[in-house]
């Protein structure tokens, strides 16, 4: 919040214990609050979507059956008939995040996908499950993605480390991206949002020009609901791309 | 205000374009990045690795939830209705084809039917043409029967007639003979000549 003349656009990152005492000792802040408040959410709207199960869906179940579609064809889509498999998943994985992106546009929430700790976890947990399935699928010959097919052996000291970094850097680009993402679209709103309440501060025409700010952040609203979305869609079909060669044979 | 929103600014872009770099290094360098001020970097915060492990649970517990709860009931709903299309196009097929099986016996039976009072009609033309037939060929013989019975009647009588021919021209050459000469002739005799006579004549 605004303090004086000073915009604290980071504090809305800060954690905080909830329910006391008891949050304290179990390391329970915002963060995994609003994690349960996401996937009760994702649950709620699938279980009661789902309650229906008419052959013409209405409203809420062709949207639950929508975003089972989407999902489902983008795995299947993209991984193959192995993506079947990794369908939970992809889905967990793509409304989590959008869950967690859009909880933090509601006021008094938070976004744990701004926490460069969630994310990395997420890309190692993707990382390390691609890893493992390229080894399952394909062995030692996993080995051989490192060196380029067809190009000269002369180059393989080149070759070889850079397609090592560029394996190794796919987590650090994975959450990077969405921590950055959703820290700067935070950022830009708090700002907005100090701008406001600066320029009410300087009397009548402070008033008039503290309109402005607002009318940015309504538009910066539907920047990030945009951005929210696209960052989950990013970090699925990412998934799926890292899934796909691992199982490519 | 607008330099400090400015230096803010610059002060995320400074943190962001090195963080995308060198990650490894920044979370080597937590406790000096608090400084700078980025709570998601202050990892001497227990509560920051705590929402890491909280995460994972609920991250967990979510995909098992919806990988053999939710989305098989998704799915279940899906199944059924691709099913029960399936199943609605197949008894309209089915109901299709029988309806083609009936329309095709409905021919098949008016053409036997066809076939049949036609070989009727043909019988029934052929039968009276044959009775017409033995009617004409009974009428034939009868009225040849009767022909024939007739010429012999005329045969006999003609017959009958000559044989009384024959007697009146003996007797009739028998009385000329004795006018004409005064004698009378022996009565073979006359009869020879008067057969002689009938003969050369084609009597």
């Amino acid at each position: 919040m605004a303090a004086g003349s000073t915009i604290d656009a980071l504090g809305q990152f800060e954690l905080h214990p909830v329910l006391g005492g008891l949050g304290e000792a179990l390391r329970f802040s915002q963060s995994p609050l609003m994690m349960i408040v996401a996937s009760v959410a994702v649950l709620a709207f699938l279980y009661v979507g789902m309650r229906p199960k008419a052959v013409v869906p209405g409203r809420l179940q062709a949207a639950a059956e929508i975003c089972y579609d989407f999902i489902h064809n983008m795995a299947v889509d993209t991984i193959g008939p192995e993506g079947r498999a990794f369908f939970p998943f992809v889905f967990t994985l793509f409304f989590f995040i959008l869950a967690g992106n859009y909880l933090g546009l509601l006021p008094f929430s938070f976004a744990f996908t701004s926490h460069v700790a969630v994310t990395v976890a997420l890309a190692l947990m993707v990382f390390v499950l691609s890893v493992i399935v390229s080894l399952k699928a394909q062995g030692a010959k996993f080995f051989a993605h490192f060196m380029p097919a067809g190009a000269p052996v002369a180059l393989a000291p080149l070759l070889v480390p850079i397609e090592i970094l560029s394996f190794l850097s796919r987590p650090v680009s994975l959450s990077i991206r969405l921590f950055a993402n959703m820290v700067a679209g935070h950022v830009m709103l708090e700002m907005f949002a100090a701008f406001t309440i600066m320029l009410a501060g300087l009397g009548l025409i402070g008033d008039a020009l503290a309109v402005g700010p607002v009318v940015i952040n309504v538009a910066l609203m539907a920047l990030e609901l945009l951005v929210g979305a696209l960052q989950a869609y990013v970090f699925a079909i990412l998934t799926c791309i890292y899934l796909r060669e691992a199982v490519a044979h | 205000m607008a330099r400090s929103a400015a230096s803010s600014i610059r002060r995320v872009a400074s943190l962001l374009t090195p963080l995308a770099l060198a990650l490894p290094v920044m979370v080597m360098a937590a406790p000096g990045a608090r400084a700078v001020g980025m709570p998601q970097l202050d990892f001497s915060n227990p509560l920051v690795i705590g929402q890491v492990v909280w995460g994972a649970v609920i991250f967990l517990v979510l995909y098992l939830l919806l990988s053999r709860s939710a989305l098989p009931k998704v799915e279940a709903v899906l199944t059924s209705r691709r099913q029960t299309i399936d199943n609605d196009l197949d008894i309209a097929r089915r109901a299709k084809a029988e309806a083609d099986s009936a329309v095709d016996e409905l021919h098949l039976a008016r053409r036997s039917a066809m076939a049949e009072a036609q070989a009727n009609v043909d019988k029934v033309i052929e039968d009276a043409r044959l009775a017409a037939l033995r009617q004409t060929q009974d009428m034939n013989a009868r009225l040849a029967t009767e022909i024939h019975e007739a010429e012999t009647r005329v045969a006999a009588a003609r017959t009958a007639a000559l044989g009384s021919l024959r007697q009146i021209a003996d007797e009739t050459a028998q009385v000329l003979v004795r006018q004409v000469t005064g004698t009378s002739v022996p009565a073979d005799v006359v009869a020879r000549t008067v057969d002689h006579a009938a003969t050369a004549r084609g009597l």
